[in-house]
């Protein structure tokens, strides 16, 4: 049993959502980041990739849009469109702040 | 003959597990306990056996805490959940909070934290499953939840959340200082909280510097609050509740000052069923709709971010705001000089009384 436990992995921690933003040029590419490090840049792309995909759309359903905020219960993104691409600001939603958030000027 | 309820504790560590299972095991209703290590493991007990009671860890291999809360509060609503962790942010505890679980409690450390938690879980057994109700910490209701924190003078924040609606009360050193909701304060606002049926409450901390606006007593508040419910109930149906024909809720959400078009739809996201007020040409806004809804829940559920509330979108020409329940899905237009703020605001309003 002292040799199981000594061997075994501890589980991780549940993912932790971050602050700050990033910009993503129209190619989807991460054109900079005030992400933490160890966040996955996988979904970070995948973020940038929502944000401009739902631009697009929504221009092609005439109803060009250039900022888009998206409200979950513990994190809130805004997105601005940003020639193609856009800056994208994440901001986990705290007892504490529940509206506001660090670095986004809207609310 | 009475059935003993069930718990189901899950965590990886097996010896915390026996441990756990003995305490819980003495409970005065003398609960059913039983285990999983592992997330895929407790999803298919659930299947298996009716359970009351749901005690879950956030620190799990492969499938972690959050991510079996999140499942496991969408597929059994009724399912009394507790979170039992080690780990101490409060960032993982407003996302708990936020999948509508009923308790986050740290692992307890000494005999007086656990004899805490147990008296906590076996109120949280003891309580029957209702469609409405408060769900909140230590499942009280919110008139019980205001007398207790009166009486006892304690100085805290309520947060109330309804549905789309969020609500605060300031109590200091017994005292009802102020209550906030939907624009309004002070006394309207405490009225509006407590004529709301159902929701979740947390407990934060005091603001001494909440300027009083609530004058009355706790006690005379609450009993004028409970009068003025009797004598509405009965009334009138509020505009656009539930039986209303969907014209005629398209209507009354039209009506609102500064909204410029409603659409509703439901049905496949690349074929949906729609239909709109203030707009020519509905079924590509209607596809948009669902695909962005669509897309912006599945980045929540892998970000593990909490239930997708609203999506807004701010334009040159008009703004909207995106909200679902299910298959049902809204989009309502907003005059291009609301903020933000102002939009999501309002858009919880119609939420409230669409959904």
């Amino acid at each position: 049993m002292v040799l199981k436990k000594l061997f075994s992995r501890a589980a991780p921690p549940p993912l932790r959502l971050p602050s700050g933003s990033f910009t993503v040029d129209r190619e989807g590419t991460i054109v900079v980041s005030t992400l933490p490090s160890d966040f996955p840049t996988a979904l970070v792309r995948e973020i940038g990739h929502h944000a401009r995909e739902t631009f697009q759309e929504a221009r092609a359903a005439q109803l060009p849009l250039n900022e888009l905020i998206v409200h979950y219960g513990g994190l809130k993104i805004v997105a601005r469109e940003l020639r193609g691409g856009a800056l994208v600001f994440l901001s986990p939603v705290t007892p504490i702040s529940p509206a506001r958030s660090a670095g986004d000027p809207s609310l | 003959m009475e059935t003993r309820q069930k718990i189901l504790l899950l965590d990886d560590e097996p010896d915390l597990l026996e441990l756990y299972r003995e305490m819980l095991a003495q409970l005065p209703s003398r609960p059913e306990i039983h285990t999983a290590t592992s997330g895929p493991r407790a999803m298919a007990l659930l299947e298996a056996h009716p359970f009351r009671l749901f005690i879950c860890d956030l620190k799990l291999p492969k499938m972690d805490g959050l991510q079996v809360l999140s499942i496991v509060r969408r597929k059994y609503p009724n399912l009394r959940t507790v979170v039992l962790t080690s780990v101490s942010d409060d960032q993982f505890r407003s996302r708990v909070y936020a999948l509508g679980v009923d308790l986050y409690w740290q692992k307890p450390s000494s005999e007086q934290e656990t004899r805490m938690f147990l008296e906590c879980i076996e109120s949280l057994l003891g309580r029957e499953p209702e469609e409405a109700g408060f769900r909140g910490v230590q499942s009280k209701s919110l008139v019980d939840l205001i007398q207790l924190e009166c009486l006892s003078q304690s100085s805290s924040t309520l947060r109330i959340t309804n549905g789309p609606l969020t609500g605060n009360i300031w109590i200091l050193n017994g005292e009802l200082v102020d209550a906030e909701t939907e624009g309004v304060t002070g006394e309207e606002a405490f009225r509006k909280i407590l004529a709301w049926k159902a929701g979740n409450f947390e407990i934060l901390p005091p603001e001494p510097e909440r300027p009083r606006q609530i004058l009355k007593s706790c006690n005379a508040l609450l009993l004028e609050t409970a009068q003025a419910l009797d004598e509405s109930a009965g009334g009138e149906t509020p505009p656009g509740d539930v039986g209303a024909r969907p014209a005629s809720r398209l209507a009354t959400v039209a009506q609102l000052p500064e909204v410029e078009f409603v659409l509703a739809a439901d049905g496949p996201v690349g074929s949906p069923r729609a239909e709109s007020l203030g707009l020519e040409n509905p079924e590509r806004l209607a596809v948009w709709l669902g695909r962005t809804l669509e897309r912006f829940s599945a980045l929540g559920e892998q970000l593990q971010a909490g239930p997708l509330e609203q999506v807004v979108g701010l334009g040159l020409q008009r703004n909207v705001a995106l909200a679902a329940r299910g298959e049902s899905r809204l989009c309502v237009g907003w005059r291009y000089s609301l903020n933000a703020a102002e939009v999501r605001e309002r858009m919880k309003k119609v939420m409230a009384t669409w959904f």
